[in-house]
């Protein structure tokens, strides 16, 4: 709080007016917990009050099978944190480069402008888990020499794909979304096409297009898990094998925990930034 | 020999003609003020000069290069000119300093310190010394516009166009901006400007043109058009935004 001007003293008028609005918001205050209070104890009876609930209870939360799985599937999490963390990046040069060759007028450059836009239609179609078992299966039997051979990289290349697609179209629409005087600003100045794009029109199209973005990216960390289709030790994979050797399902209940985790904070970290650039446009 | 010729420039858009056979010639540190009625195409013209738009037909010569030839150098043609917009058109994503040093750094190729020098200069001399380092919406539109004319002089333009630079901005805000187009005056820059600032039009201009639905109808110095109009519809125009001062 900062300090009230000099010279002011709060009328009684004002004083009673803080004190409704006080007793208001601890009302509101309350109501909400109670409410909220109410859901959860008749989303539990409805759960644990179905007929299947013991079946299901044994199933999906043992906590001595959780127990058992956590490791195994702590460790194949590890590899689609990796996954995500090499993904992440190339998926931005990727989606940038091709989001750019699309602005590109000069005839010259009509096969990029023209590869840019099949890229973009193809890969935006095709859904991700046939883009991973085409890069998974389809690239090693090619049998081009400098192919990497391990599961993990020809995930992140599938991945890498497929994301940098959409993330393409992100970028396009941030760069669309700068206004034409701007560019007619810097033009006019004498800078090229290209000093343009890099100095003016990039950088303001990067900045709106953070939260779109991250969203993308929350949806791609758990996209890492259908990487489990063509075979390496990740989470999901993981907890398949613990499932399958016993019949019990909570090693996927692991698998999801862990997601959330990695999730949940990526998602309120993009609420943040939106909550601020929306208070940054209304000052 | 003339600075800037304008020759017979037609202008369209979807099967309307915003210019029709435009002449006009600017001569070296000439200031030409274009007047008339919003939609006269006082804009577009600075626009066709500064090749933002192409011309339907006509030619435009700078410094007795045909810049309206199809094999001319756009960015090359540019560089010897500076423009003012209406809405300033700042980079909103830069400080003032950037601003004014982008052109200068990026297209003429001075270096930093150079370029900030001379910025920081134009800044002082223009009362915003201390706005170096402020981003444009911390500015108001007075101080906004005025920095848009220094990045617009950053880069020493030739031949500056200023387009109805003062339409944005409140009574108040206006004269600092009209106070730095006088210094621009001073200094000996050749300029074509389009105002609505009837009276400042007529202190600074050393030349009125009156647009009429595209065409240069009266040409003259601001004596002559503001006392004696020939044209019926000069007269007419400086009426209707002067009132009881018109001719």
């Amino acid at each position: 709080m900062t300090a009230p001007p000099d010279g002011w003293v709060k009328s009684e008028r004002q004083r009673e007016r803080e004190r409704l609005r006080g007793r208001r918001s601890i009302r509101s205050g309350s109501i909400a917990t109670a409410s909220t209070v109410v859901v959860i104890v008749l989303l539990a009876w409805a759960f644990t009050g179905s007929p299947g609930w013991p079946r299901v209870r044994e199933t999906f939360f043992d906590s001595e099978r959780f127990a058992e799985a956590l490791p195994d599937v702590l460790s194949g999490f590890l590899l689609n944190v990796k996954i995500f963390l090499i993904a992440e990046p190339l998926i931005l040069v990727v989606g940038l480069l091709v989001a750019l060759a699309r602005t590109l007028r000069a005839p010259v450059f009509f096969p990029l402008r023209a590869l840019a836009v099949a890229y973009t239609d193809v890969f935006r179609g095709v859904p991700t888990i046939l883009v991973i078992y085409l890069v998974g299966f389809g690239l090693p039997a090619l049998g081009l020499r400098g192919v990497p051979a391990d599961l993990a990289t020809l995930g992140v290349i599938a991945l890498t794909l497929s994301y940098g697609a959409y993330v393409a179209e992100v970028f396009r629409a941030g760069i669309d979304s700068v206004h034409p005087s701007q560019w007619a600003a810097a033009r006019s100045l004498g800078l090229t096409h290209g000093k343009t794009m890099r100095h003016v029109v990039v950088p303001q199209a990067v900045r709106r297009v953070v939260p779109p973005l991250l969203n993308d990216f929350v949806s791609l960390q758990k996209d890492t898990a259908l990487v489990a289709t063509i075979g390496p030790l990740e989470a999901l994979r993981q907890a398949q094998i613990h499932a399958s050797s016993t019949f019990n399902y909570t090693p996927y209940l692991v698998a999801a925990l862990l997601f959330i985790l990695l999730t949940v904070p990526m998602a309120r970290f993009t609420d943040y930034l939106a909550v601020r650039s929306q208070r940054r446009r209304g000052r | 020999m003339s600075l800037l010729t304008v020759e017979g420039v037609w202008k369209n858009y979807r099967g309307h003609s915003v210019l029709r056979g435009v002449d006009l010639s600017v001569g070296a540190h000439e200031v030409v003020c274009l007047i008339g009625a919003s939609g006269s195409g006082k804009s577009t013209l600075l626009r066709c000069v500064n090749l933002l738009e192409t011309v339907d037909d006509g030619t435009i010569h700078l410094e007795g290069e045909e810049i309206t030839a199809v094999r001319v150098d756009v960015d090359e043609v540019r560089r010897r000119m500076g423009i003012v917009f209406q809405a300033f058109n700042l980079f909103p994503h830069m400080t003032v300093l950037d601003n004014i040093t982008l052109a200068p750094r990026r297209v003429h190729g001075v270096g930093r310190e150079r370029a900030e020098h001379h910025a920081r200069e134009l800044l002082a001399r223009f009362g915003l010394a201390d706005k170096a380092g402020s981003y444009p919406d911390q500015l108001s539109g007075g101080q906004q516009q005025r920095v848009a004319i220094i990045r617009a002089m950053a880069t020493r333009p030739r031949l500056m166009l200023l387009d109805e630079v003062t339409s944005a901005l409140d009574p108040a805000l206006v004269r600092e901006v009209l106070g730095i187009i006088r210094e621009l005056r001073e200094g000996g820059m050749t300029m074509i400007l389009t105002t609505h600032e009837m009276g400042f039009c007529r202190e600074i201009a050393d030349t009125v043109c009156f647009l009429d639905d595209g065409v240069l109808l009266e040409r003259g110095t601001p004596e002559q058009i503001f006392t004696d109009p020939r044209e019926p519809r000069t007269r007419a125009f400086l009426r209707s935004v002067l009132g009881d001062r018109g001719p």
